[in-house]
């Protein structure tokens, strides 16, 4: 973007100097020195809480500095605000949706600065453009579709492409991948590339490793809001990198796979409908199994797992332990023994605005009360008991759920759920926007159910999660089910080919820069 | 975000102020600041006599705020508590001249069961309406607030239903005038409405879920509750307030006319924001919420007292106070 190479070579567009920020007394980063140059893709790795999210508001105007300057193009500057960082040509993707849920797609990608043709805004044209954006990251939205109607994945695709209309210098994405599916994800990084062969500089915040070993060229680690290394990312292979996150060597993410699946059947699905997201599906469950759903966002997995357990109308034939249920509402598949935890946790799983406490007993009221009373003795030995057997790491007792990091408040969704002593636990998108160490918790958590003799269902977008716990995967595109993985054949190709219906070879093509 | 183990000591005192939730404390503040307003306008505020008159004064929109505490909390709105007032009391009364039963203490009894009972089911229709048509509260409710009130007028026949009996009347009165160790009954029933009514939000399993509706509607959904009956309970409770309300407003008047509960969904409304209960729902406070009245009747009272304002305009102050009280809510929450 310069008309300088060689300066802008040597230049860096962003540059931390030994910045801090403190809240209150708390020091959350401590003196982080960081160089963005023209043209690079810079990681920024670290597990949940290690400071990466206050770096980049720090870096993009949202907060100001307690120490230290942030500087473009080798002279410091002060944002006043993002607006300001945005007409330097600095832009931050946000990992929350902030869209406009009633407007259309284009209505929201020019929010603000809308095309006019004289008095009038231009929708043909904001609409035309909308499509070329949102095409140019590899999904196929029409531009007036409303929000509301769209998957978080695409909305998080279009709330990318409103970002990249403001002119751009320093494009910083925080988890932009979160809740992508393998194409999409490989259709953003293809995005990231581009832009960084125009000399475009990128800050890329991600839990996914080996996607930040696909498209980084220099990873910074972050831990407890201290830079511990800047390096090549040619020098650092996935495992280097969970070593400097988490501080220890990460023996193994996944548990040992035992077979503890019997041949009982617990749940038989027979010709399921969810109108208008599932279509004849039919499955069992086994117990002790671990059953996963794989497929594209928007396959249908969520609505149809919804559907079964009374969250959605739905229609078809279900039988738990050989008896035929209906479940009318969620309240009687948990009279049943069946638990689901959503994917959207802050939407769905719990009171952001509410304690711990609250959180924890909120499906399971009844078993605190003694006549009309909540006992809140027993709701706080729950708690603590909770606390412990989750390891729930909350600095203080009566924090708001909205206070945790993800992983802790999936470890308190799971400690809500579980006081429900279900017998089959679904569990949706169980490691989204979390963090190495409390991954491995989940799954070693998962794994323990299955050996007492539960049975889990796993709905996931990262296919490496689910080949790495589950027993059998049932792989879903449009609507219905569509294949059925096991054994050795659990492979990402082969979970490719079923969830997209393009031929292995294709597949390959897509998914390279994505093993 | 990151661990703050590393606090202080030095630091513990002024860490449990900021801990203080603001919007809690804010109200009884509020109200100590009237206090002395009040004092510095007229010497006779402060007189005990003085101050439980504007008390019992308060007790109609204490006892209905009490109930839209509920209703809002879970997230909803009731704006046809005035109306509601209105045509319970023309129906006690139309009731209690109807000498349907002998005696007049057993009339009187009935009268009130009565009441409660036309309360309890014009919230039963609010909250039905909502929950099952699916439509916004304010539009249900502003609805029904048309009904309530023009079915009073047509009752009223234009002007005004009278209790007929004398002695019954005598009987009656009481309820609003009387006193018992020392309070004004009125106040003896705002506070029982308000220690039921916090026992109920705080301590109980349904008033847990009404807090879990108002904070996230999907949340409690997902986590089991059933939404819709908790929504349409916190609409029964309100009618069920409302009526009590009109069993000591009756005695005070012996009668209902077509301009009865005039703007009290104001008052009550009012009361509530400036009782710290967050509009948005997932935050009640009873407590807040009687203080709330409190001050309400109290501004009325300073402005009869000081001649400064026109007592017209109490309308005036009073729709300024919940714009102020709302703008420093959120100024509250913002520094959280």
């Amino acid at each position: 973007m310069s008309d300088n190479p060689t300066k802008a070579a040597a230049v860096p567009v962003l540059e931390a100097r030994g910045i801090a920020k403190a809240f209150g007394p708390v020091e959350v980063l401590t003196d982080i020195s960081l160089r963005v140059m023209p043209g690079e893709v810079h990681a920024i790795i670290g597990e949940n809480g290690a400071g990466k999210s206050t770096l980049m508001k720090l870096l993009s105007g949202h907060l100001q500095p307690t120490r230290g300057t942030v500087a473009m193009d080798g002279e410091p500057v002060s944002f006043a605000g993002p607006v300001d960082a945005e007409h330097r040509g600095l832009v931050l993707v946000h990992q929350e949706i902030l869209l406009a849920p009633d407007l259309t797609v284009a209505q929201n990608i020019f929010m603000g600065r809308e095309l006019k043709r004289g008095l009038m805004v231009n929708d043909r044209e904001m609409n035309r453009q909308s499509a070329e954006a949102v095409q140019s990251l590899g999904a196929d939205i029409d531009p007036t579709t409303q929000i509301s109607r769209l998957s978080i994945a695409r909305r998080q695709l279009v709330q990318i492409a409103r970002a990249l209309q403001v002119p751009h210098r320093v494009v910083i994405f925080d988890e932009p991948t979160a809740s992508l599916t393998p194409f999409e994800t490989e259709a953003l990084l293809k995005v990231i590339r581009d832009l960084r062969d125009k000399g475009v500089a990128i800050l890329y915040i991600s839990h996914r490793l080996p996607e930040v070993g696909a498209i980084a060229d220099r990873i910074t680690v972050l831990r407890d809001g201290k830079l511990i290394a800047t390096r090549e990312a040619s020098e650092l292979q996935p495992v280097d990198m969970a070593r400097l996150m988490v501080g220890r060597d990460m023996s193994k993410l996944y548990p040992e796979r035992e077979d503890t699946a019997s041949h009982q059947n617990v749940l038989e699905v027979q010709n399921f409908d969810v109108p208008g997201y599932a279509r004849d599906a039919s499955f069992t469950l086994r117990k002790g199994e671990i059953l996963g759903f794989a497929g594209l966002i928007g396959a249908g997995r969520t609505e149809l797992l919804e559907g079964i357990v009374g969250l959605r109308t739905g229609h078809g034939e279900v039988k738990l332990n050989g008896n035929p249920v209906k479940f009318k509402t969620v309240r009687d598949s948990m009279a049943a023994g069946i638990v689901y935890l959503s994917e959207d946790r802050k939407g769905k799983g719990l009171l952001l605005a509410q304690d711990l406490r609250t959180n924890l007993t909120l499906a399971t009221l009844e078993k605190f009360t003694r006549g009309p009373l909540i006992e809140r003795k027993r709701e706080d030995n729950s708690l603590d008991k909770a606390i412990s057997d989750f390891d729930i790491r909350a600095r203080r007792r009566d924090l708001l759920a909205g206070q945790l990091s993800g992983g802790n408040q999936q470890k308190l969704l799971l400690a809500k759920m579980m006081l429900l002593e279900p017998s089959i636990v679904i569990i949706d998108e169980p490691t989204r926007g979390i963090d190495i160490g409390t991954k491995e918790q989940i799954y070693k958590f998962i794994s323990d159910l299955a050996k007492t003799g539960k049975s889990v269902i796993v709905i996931s977008s990262e296919m490496q999660e689910l080949i790495g716990i589950c027993h059998r995967i049932l792989v879903m595109r449009s609507s219905r089910i569509v294949g059925e993985v096991t054994g050795e054949a659990m492979t990402e190709d082969e979970i490719v080919v079923y969830a997209t219906g393009v031929k292995i070879n294709e597949a390959e093509l897509y998914s390279a820069g994505n093993a | 975000m990151t661990d703050t183990k590393t606090i202080t000591d030095t630091r513990g005192f002024g860490r449990k102020l900021a801990d203080l939730d603001k919007t809690a404390v804010a109200p009884f503040l509020a109200l100590a600041a009237l206090f002395v307003l009040g004092a510095l306008v007229n010497p006779n505020f402060l007189s005990i006599d003085n101050l439980l008159n504007v008390l019992t004064r308060s007790s109609f929109i204490a006892i209905i705020a009490i109930g839209a505490t509920f209703v809002i909390s879970a997230g909803g709105l009731d704006l046809s508590v005035g109306s509601m007032a209105a045509l319970v009391a023309g129906i006690m009364i139309l009731f209690l001249n109807s000498g349907a039963i002998d005696g007049d203490m057993a009339m009187l009894a009935t009268g009130i069961v009565v009441a409660i009972g036309v309360g309890a089911l014009a919230g039963l229709l609010n909250g039905a309406v909502i929950t099952i048509g699916k439509i916004e509260p304010f539009i249900v409710t502003l609805g029904t607030m048309a009904i309530f009130r023009s079915v009073t007028v047509w009752l009223a026949d234009g002007g005004s239903i009278a209790m007929k009996s004398i002695a019954m009347r005598n009987m009656f009165r009481p309820v609003y005038t009387g006193v018992f160790l020392g309070l004004p009954i009125p106040v003896w029933v705002i506070i029982a409405a308000g220690l039921l009514g916090a026992f109920i939000l705080y301590k109980t399993s349904f008033g847990r879920h009404v807090v879990a509706v108002g904070s996230n509607e999907d949340v409690a959904k997902y986590s089991g509750i059933h939404v819709n009956r908790v929504r349409a309970m916190t609409y029964i409770i309100q009618g069920i307030c409302v009526a009590i309300a009109v069993v000591v407003y009756v005695p005070r008047l012996g009668a209902a006319t077509t301009t009865t509960g005039m703007l009290w969904e104001l008052q009550a409304i009012t009361a509530v924001v400036i009782g710290g209960t967050a509009l948005r729902g997932g935050v009640g406070r009873i407590w807040g919420t009687i203080c709330g009245a409190f001050m309400l009747e109290i501004v009325g009272n300073i402005m009869v007292l000081s001649n400064i304002v026109s007592e017209y305009l109490i309308g005036a102050v009073q729709g300024t106070i919940i714009i102020i009280a709302m703008l420093v809510q959120r100024t509250l929450q913002k520094k959280k």
